[in-house]
């Protein structure tokens, strides 16, 4: 049965009309257009459909879409700035050579976000159980760990 | 030659700013106006005559614009030994199998249909193994061959024989021998991003391919010979390569789903898309090739090694892709990791009603690499010799020339063995286990390492290595680059970038890399064999050093000199001898000693007579296929390396962690440090899934694991620690010295972990993967007291 939601997406109010299987991944991609929430494996596996919901990291291909009324929802198209400035996360995964084929990092770069937001100063092995969820098949996942604790204001 | 600028600096990629943001098009993202999905249904027996196909409940469904089988098509033979076809019509040989496709106006409508779909099979006996399929009597997986002669075995017509000198007589006068069983198995790419493809045709009956191919023009050429067999004779193809969400070698065949779109694309005059989805993904994508491995090496009584023997079953699966010959590269380091001078190999591929095999990085090297990697520590023990001495004593050299016949120019294998035994500390690790010191409780720690060798200089597998590319520059002053090369996440848009600015002289921001459109880029035989930085590479140097020559003669006018006495920097023109200010490259703005690129092309378009700058390079490296004896310098500059690393075994679990992980590669020269330890880290990282976890289960030729829960690729917490060594040969056939590096750092990790593994408890592994409950296994067979 179809329903209209509201929720907030990227920091503004938005509705959408919803059925009851609808997942939240094919609402953001075939409703908003955002194609920048990957669908990779469409069971909650490998993290690159991740988006933030309320501060926590959540693969949107297991979310029923109606779960998100009234919550607020950010997804990578959410964190440059509307003048193209990216976020500081953003730019340590392009400084640190955390992008090879580019389809993991939307997820990736949301669950460093999340992290970051609770966790300023993370450890390495924090990061890493941040990240186990988004998976990656192109860097070994070294450089994205350096990138987001380059991000968290480390030297690394 | 314009001064080094930008090769060598850890520029970041030109592309990372597009694919942080969410912004990159994947053909995942990619929709046509008018556009269907088509879906295709598998076959649900392994080998199964097709008694009917009843597509009419399918067909009457809202919303479906067309259902084909194999009955609806005209005969379109594919794969390497042509013995595969789009949709399989009389009889299907795996679950993989392609029987019906449809398309509809929304993947849910389609996904229906084929539920609709009636299917009577009328099951035959199957065979899982090659010794099953080998066996008296077992059933054909084909009967009739490409030229519908009637076969008399699932061997493939494809032998394998590689002899240099004499291995009986050799063998005969070894000091020591030491022989070894080994097994690989099926493991899928596991590319974040899955397979699809948009066909569209025009009203001209012309067809373009949205398209993730490595090998957009040889793609061009199996398309067009498709679209002939459908009766469009005249028609054209276009391939427009999308950002691609990982290759890794699944992308160098032309797939059955790919022609599974043409022909619903003509039968319905809509463009369709095929997406696959992950459980498609693992089951329809061919794997790397699982082999069976005999092996015997011997040394004389100093650890010279005196001969290398080893015989492979190959299991092909039901039909080939370019795969198939993976014992051409599974040669590489047979005959020449190391010195050898008597070498034999002997491979037979045989159809099994398994899932089919297919090209993934180091193509066929991991394997052979795993086996005589793992032999050779076997040797050294045989021989008493510690297992770095004795790779050191053998290690290949430069101005070699290996019995297949490469010539190796620069080599810095002994180098990397050197740099990987210190950072390990491996004297301290062999003093500390002598004492027992290594184990403690249920826990033993060991060190191990393993070489590699693999092409680092193009690799000719086609009667051409060739790559073209042409240079533009516009009125503004600025370079567009036209590549063949694809961009697979590999970096190869960056590295050319560097290498264009530098070899023209001009600043980065000024250069723009044009892919992807085989209508606009020159022809390149493909993304493979690591070969785009030093081929492309190579074909950048020249093309650059062409515009430089056109603008010197354009700039000659202008500044009243000679263009011998020019030179370029940061995108400005300038007289070499010209009195500059201290520290400054360029002469002063105002000395009219200098003019920027912008302003003399603006001259050069807006004058009476003008003239524009464009240049164009096909740069084929001299490098040579291999002969009817399968001897000949492959690739003209050698890529080593080794890898070395610390594990401790937990010996109640079987559990295996990494400790240390060494990786020390010779490069010839670095490009681009940060991309290129991203391919070494990346490399290690799936060669140490190899090792350690990953297996494509098949049960009766079903595949039972096809999703990421089960399938164990190694995610953030499996920590591999990996510590890249990145040693300079600079081999001059490579664009300012490199080789090429793409796949070497997933060859040597499963040999290097096996090592380790037998050093921390006394059993050799000689299966992969080396999971937990393998080790365990293997400990109790050893040990079965306990």
């Amino acid at each position: 049965m179809k329903r209209m939601i509201e929720f907030e997406l990227n920091g503004q109010q938005v509705t959408a009309e919803v059925d009851g299987g609808d997942l939240l991944l094919s609402v953001l991609r075939d409703q908003f257009d955002l194609y920048g929430v990957k669908e990779s494996c469409g069971a909650g596996e490998c993290g690159a459909c991740t988006v933030i919901i309320d501060g926590r990291a959540v693969t949107s291909c297991l979310y029923p879409a109606m779960e998100a009324e009234g919550r607020s929802v950010t997804t990578i198209e959410g964190l440059a700035q509307p003048d193209g400035t990216l976020h500081p996360i953003q730019e340590s995964f392009i400084e640190k050579g955390a992008v090879q084929c580019g389809f993991c990092t939307p997820g990736n770069v949301l669950s460093a976000k999340a992290l970051l937001d609770k966790n300023p100063d993370p450890s390495e092995q924090e990061i890493r159980t941040a990240i186990a969820g988004n998976l990656c098949r192109c860097t070994g996942y070294h450089q994205i760990v350096e990138a987001i604790s380059h991000a968290a204001g480390r030297k690394s | 030659m314009s001064p080094v600028n930008y090769v060598g600096k850890s520029l970041p990629r030109g592309d990372a700013r597009e694919k942080v943001t969410g912004r990159a098009v994947y053909i995942n993202d990619l929709k046509r106006p008018g556009m269907l999905y088509g879906k295709i249904l598998y076959s649900q027996q392994a080998h199964a005559r097709i008694k009917n196909i009843d597509t009419t409940k399918a067909a009457r469904l809202p919303g479906v614009r067309a259902v084909l089988t194999g009955e609806d098509i005209p005969d379109i033979p594919l794969g390497f030994m042509r013995d595969n076809r789009p949709l399989k019509k009389g009889k299907v040989r795996s679950y993989r199998d392609e029987i019906v496709a449809v398309a509809a106006i929304s993947p849910e409508i389609a996904a229906e249909a084929l539920e609709l779909v009636e299917v009577e099979y009328e099951p035959l006996p199957a065979v899982f193994t090659p010794q099953d399929a080998l066996a008296d009597g077992a059933p054909l997986i084909h009967e009739l061959d490409a030229r519908n002669k009637p076969v008399k075995s699932n061997k493939l017509k494809l032998p394998w024989r590689l002899i240099c000198g004499d291995v009986d007589q050799a063998r005969g006068k070894s000091a020591y021998v030491a022989q070894g069983r080994y097994r690989t198995t099926w493991v899928n790419h596991c590319c974040l991003g899955t397979s699809g493809v948009i066909a569209e045709f025009d009203l001209n009956r012309n067809l373009t391919m949205y398209s993730i191919t490595q090998i957009p023009y040889l793609a061009q050429n199996d398309y067009l010979a498709a679209l002939k067999a459908m009766g469009l004779k005249d028609s054209q193809v276009r391939i427009r390569c999308q950002t691609i969400g990982g290759g890794f070698g699944s992308k160098l065949d032309t797939h059955c789903y790919e022609f599974i779109a043409i022909l619903l694309a003509n039968a319905t005059g809509r463009p369709v898309k095929i997406q696959f989805s992950r459980e498609e993904e693992f089951l329809a994508q061919a794997t790397r090739q699982p082999a069976i491995m005999e092996i015997t090496q011997g040394c004389d009584a100093e650890g010279r090694l005196t001969f290398r023997d080893v015989h492979m079953v190959l299991d092909n699966g039901a039909y080939t892709s370019w795969g198939a010959t993976t014992p051409s590269v599974m040669m590489v380091p047979i005959s020449s990791l190391y010195r050898v001078p008597n070498v034999r190999f002997v491979a037979e591929s045989v159809y099994t009603n398994n899932l089919y095999s297919q090209a993934m990085r180091g193509y066929g090297n991991p394997q052979a690499t795993f086996a005589v990697e793992s032999n050779i520590d076997q040797l050294a023990e045989e021989a008493g010799i510690d297992p770095v001495e004795f790779r050191l004593l053998n290690a290949n050299q430069s101005n070699e020339i290996t019995p297949q016949k490469f010539k190796i120019t620069t080599c810095g294998l002994s180098e990397c063995l050197e740099k990987v035994r210190d950072s390990l500390g491996w004297q301290q690790h062999r003093k500390a286990k002598a004492a027992g010191e290594t184990s403690t409780g249920y826990k033993a720690r060991g060190q191990g390492v393993a070489s590699l060798i693999h092409v680092g200089g193009g690799a000719r597998v086609y009667r051409s290595d060739g790559h073209g590319m042409i240079m533009k520059l516009d009125d503004f002053g600025k370079l567009k680059v036209f590549t063949g090369a694809v961009e697979i996440g590999q970096g190869v848009d960056t590295v050319l970038r560097q290498m264009a600015a530098d070899s023209v002289g001009m600043r980065i921001e000024d250069v723009d890399i044009v892919s992807h459109d085989t209508d606009i880029c020159p022809w390149d035989v493909g993304t493979h064999a690591s070969r785009q930085t030093f081929i492309a590479g190579n074909a950048a140097c020249h093309c650059g050093r062409e515009i430089r020559r056109k603008v010197f003669e354009l700039a000659a006018g202008q500044l009243n000199r000679d263009p011998e006495e020019l030179d370029m920097f940061d995108s400005v023109v300038y007289v070499r001898d010209a009195p500059r200010e201290p520290g400054q490259r360029l002469p002063p703005a105002d000395s009219g000693d200098r003019i920027p690129l912008a302003k003399l092309l603006r001259k050069a378009h807006f004058s009476t007579g003008g003239t524009m700058v464009m240049a164009e390079v096909f740069y084929d490296p001299p490098n040579q296929m291999l002969d009817r004896e399968f001897k000949g310098n492959l690739s003209c500059s050698w890529a080593f390396g080794t890898t070395g690393v610390e594990v401790e075994v937990d010996l109640k679990t079987g559990h295996v962690e990494i400790l240390k992980y060494f990786a020390a590669h010779d490069v010839g020269a670095s490009m681009n440090p940060m991309l290129l330890e991203g391919q070494v880290y990346g490399a290690a990282v799936m060669g140490s899934g190899y090792a350690l976890s990953e297996e494509v289960r098949l049960r009766e030729g079903r595949m039972v694991n096809g999703n990421f829960l089960d399938y164990k690729m190694l995610t953030a917490l499996d920590k591999v620690p990996v510590t890249p060594i990145i040693v300079e040969t600079f081999d001059s056939a490579g664009p300012y010295g490199a080789k090429g590096v793409g796949e070497p750092g997933c060859v040597p990790s499963a040999p290097a972990i096996a090592n380790a593994i037998y050093d921390a408890i006394g059993v050799r592994l000689d299966s992969l993967p080396m999971t937990p409950e393998n080790v365990l296994a293997a400990l109790k067979e050893r040990f079965p007291d306990s």
